[in-house]
């Protein structure tokens, strides 16, 4: 270690400080937050049935979101990638609208093609779907926020691919779909693996769109907001500890299972 | 077995421009031309990859256009991006037999690399072989694909020497064994040992087909005139001169006095540096040919000095080291050279 800190420059003395601050910066709230929470705190969570059920809604509901927008997203991504048409930059614009808008503003939106009153909302209560205040819609607020990562790392992913890999897979008398399914998919699939964990990490945290649009049932997020106005920061932080905590268990699972498909 | 009609294809600023050959069952017929003349483009488009703006392709018969790419029955095998890299070999092999729902799977992928002499390697993944390897297990693979024409594109280009020359043995095998094969590679010596029929490519255009023999005792295209030795080659007009015996080639805004029976028309003229003397002043002699110009290079060749003069075009003259001192021969020196008409070849 010491024989590599020899070899540093002063400049990379600089840059590894900065660094260092920006890891700090990043580190210290969540482990401050680690230190202000009492064992009987983070037990009193674990117990409250309320804080129980509204991470397993964030969890479920942002698996969910990810798993079922993904079949929308990846075809889009891979047209984007191997496509070329007119307005082309004009629509991966528009994919990157939900990163900058205020996500209350996005929830704003959501609701506006969620209600009852709107064409969808009209025709989800024909099946007796409702998403206002229910799980379908916390899963399209979540969707609308985080799409943009799953899209930007798939198209990346497409792109990386040699296209002569799937000429030759056309001149071998594999169809379209085959190609696409044998070559391009798997090639491309572990910028699409970053992109789905990263949509997910995104819905599951996600505040603003989701209490717009459904205060009740409680995701995580929205119930750690709820016992911090009502009850104060002491209150809140074992419920914020806690699902900090399982984010980071799931965000280190995934990460593994990423690891394990690149090798 | 593959007509090629006339076809141009634009891709961005570079044409493909009225492409004209046919192709026979069981010919090896190799496309020359130095990198980013439009071989690789010509050889997507004859795989059905691309399609041309005007034009037809007939394979077997058939119009390629009217036809799915995965009916073709046609095989292109790439310098690099080759083996798909997340399949070992044996399911890169099988890859052509599953797409087609073949039966016997695994014989027929033993069968195709052995053909190739990769039958050792079945269980390896792409990036643990060699370039030859890559190239022997992608021709099985093209092999497994039962298609009877390969489309090669500068297979050899990444290759050491003698993996280069054990897969050129391996191309003659399959070419005898009935596979047609068309090449395309910028290596001059590459064409010359495999090739039936030789394309020469320049600038999108195909400027000459013929055998290989043909090619080389008679180059069209500066490209096979610098790899056989010919340093002084022009293309222009030919003229005749009313009531001479000599004609006037016109190129480059000069002209020059030739001796030869030929018609009148577009020519190619060459002359030997060995032709071409350089004096100081204008000499009085039988040569007919006399230009001033400024020398732009002295390199020493194999044997004496390579003088390249610039006399509205460049003209390379062969001289002794004597001469060179003699004359003292400088860059940017104005000197003069001067060739006899009957030392010009023109041919058509």
């Amino acid at each position: 270690m010491f024989s590599t800190i020899k070899n540093y420059t002063p400049l990379s003395l600089v840059f590894t400080f900065l660094g260092g601050m920006l890891l700090l910066f990043i580190i210290a709230p969540i482990t401050g937050m680690y230190f202000n929470t009492t064992a009987a705190g983070l037990t009193e969570s674990i117990g409250d049935e309320s804080v129980r059920s509204s991470i397993w809604l964030s969890i479920w509901t942002s698996i969910g979101a990810t798993i079922i927008f993904s079949f929308f997203a990846i075809p889009l991504a891979y047209i984007l990638a191997r496509k070329n048409f007119p307005l082309k930059n004009f629509v991966n614009s528009i994919i990157d609208i939900p990163i900058i808008i205020p996500h209350s503003a996005a929830g704003i939106a959501v609701l506006g093609i969620i209600t009852r009153e709107s064409f969808l909302g009209r025709a989800a209560d024909l099946i007796g779907l409702r998403f206002v205040g229910a799980p379908a819609g916390i899963m399209i607020a979540m969707a609308f926020v985080s799409i943009p990562f799953l899209i930007n790392a798939a198209r990346d992913g497409f792109a990386a691919v040699p296209e002569r890999f799937e000429k030759i897979a056309l001149t071998m008398g594999a169809s379209p779909s085959r190609v696409f399914f044998t070559i391009s998919l798997p090639l491309a699939w572990r910028s699409i693996l970053s992109g789905l964990i990263l949509m997910w990490g995104r819905g599951m945290s996600e505040f603003g769109a989701v209490i717009i649009v459904a205060y009740n049932p409680q995701t995580a997020p929205v119930m750690i907001f709820e016992r911090f106005t009502s009850y104060g920061l002491k209150y809140s932080v074992p419920a914020a500890a806690l699902f900090v905590t399982v984010c980071l268990c799931l965000f280190i699972i995934f990460r593994m299972v990423k690891k394990k498909n690149n090798a | 077995m593959l007509n090629v009609n006339n076809i141009s294809l634009k891709v961005g600023n570079f044409e493909l421009k009225e492409i004209n050959f046919s192709v026979d069952k069981g010919e090896y017929f190799v496309i020359l031309g130095l990198s980013g003349v439009g071989k690789s483009l010509l050889l997507e488009t004859i795989a059905g990859l691309r399609k041309p703006d005007n034009g037809s392709i007939f394979l077997r018969g058939k119009d390629i256009s009217k036809e799915k790419i995965q009916n073709l029955n046609i095989s292109i095998v790439y310098q690099d991006a080759v083996l798909f890299p997340h399949k070992s070999v044996y399911e890169n092999i099988a890859y052509p037999l599953k797409s087609r729902k073949a039966k016997n799977i695994k014989d027929e992928v033993l069968r195709c690399a052995a053909l190739t002499g990769i039958e050792d390697k079945l269980g390896r993944k792409p990036d643990t072989l060699s370039g030859g390897e890559i190239q022997r297990a992608a021709l099985a693979r093209s092999l497994a694909s039962g298609s009877d024409i390969f489309l090669l594109d500068e297979p050899l280009s990444s290759l050491d020497s003698k993996s280069a020359y054990e897969l050129r043995i391996l191309f003659r095998k399959l070419n005898r064994e009935g596979i047609t094969v068309i090449h395309v590679t910028h290596n001059y010596e590459e064409a010359v040992s495999l090739a039936s029929k030789i394309g020469v490519m320049e600038s999108g255009k195909l400027v000459h087909i013929d055998s290989p023999q043909e090619i080389l005792r008679h180059p069209k295209s500066e490209f096979i005139a610098h790899f056989i030795g010919v340093k002084n080659f022009l293309s222009g007009v030919l003229k005749t001169i009313p009531e001479n015996d000599l004609k006037l080639f016109i190129t480059g805004g000069i002209g020059i006095f030739v001796l030869t029976e030929m018609e009148p028309g577009e020519a190619f003229l060459a002359i030997s540096p060995d032709e071409i003397s350089i004096s100081n002043k204008t000499e009085e002699s039988s040569s007919r040919n006399h230009f001033k110009g400024k020398i732009t290079d002295i390199a020493r060749a194999r044997l004496g000095i390579d003088v390249t003069i610039d006399a509205g075009i460049e003209f390379i003259a062969l001289i002794s080291t004597d001469s060179l001192k003699e004359l003292d021969l400088e860059i940017g020196k104005t000197v003069w050279i001067n060739f006899k008409a009957s030392s010009c070849k023109i041919y058509k």
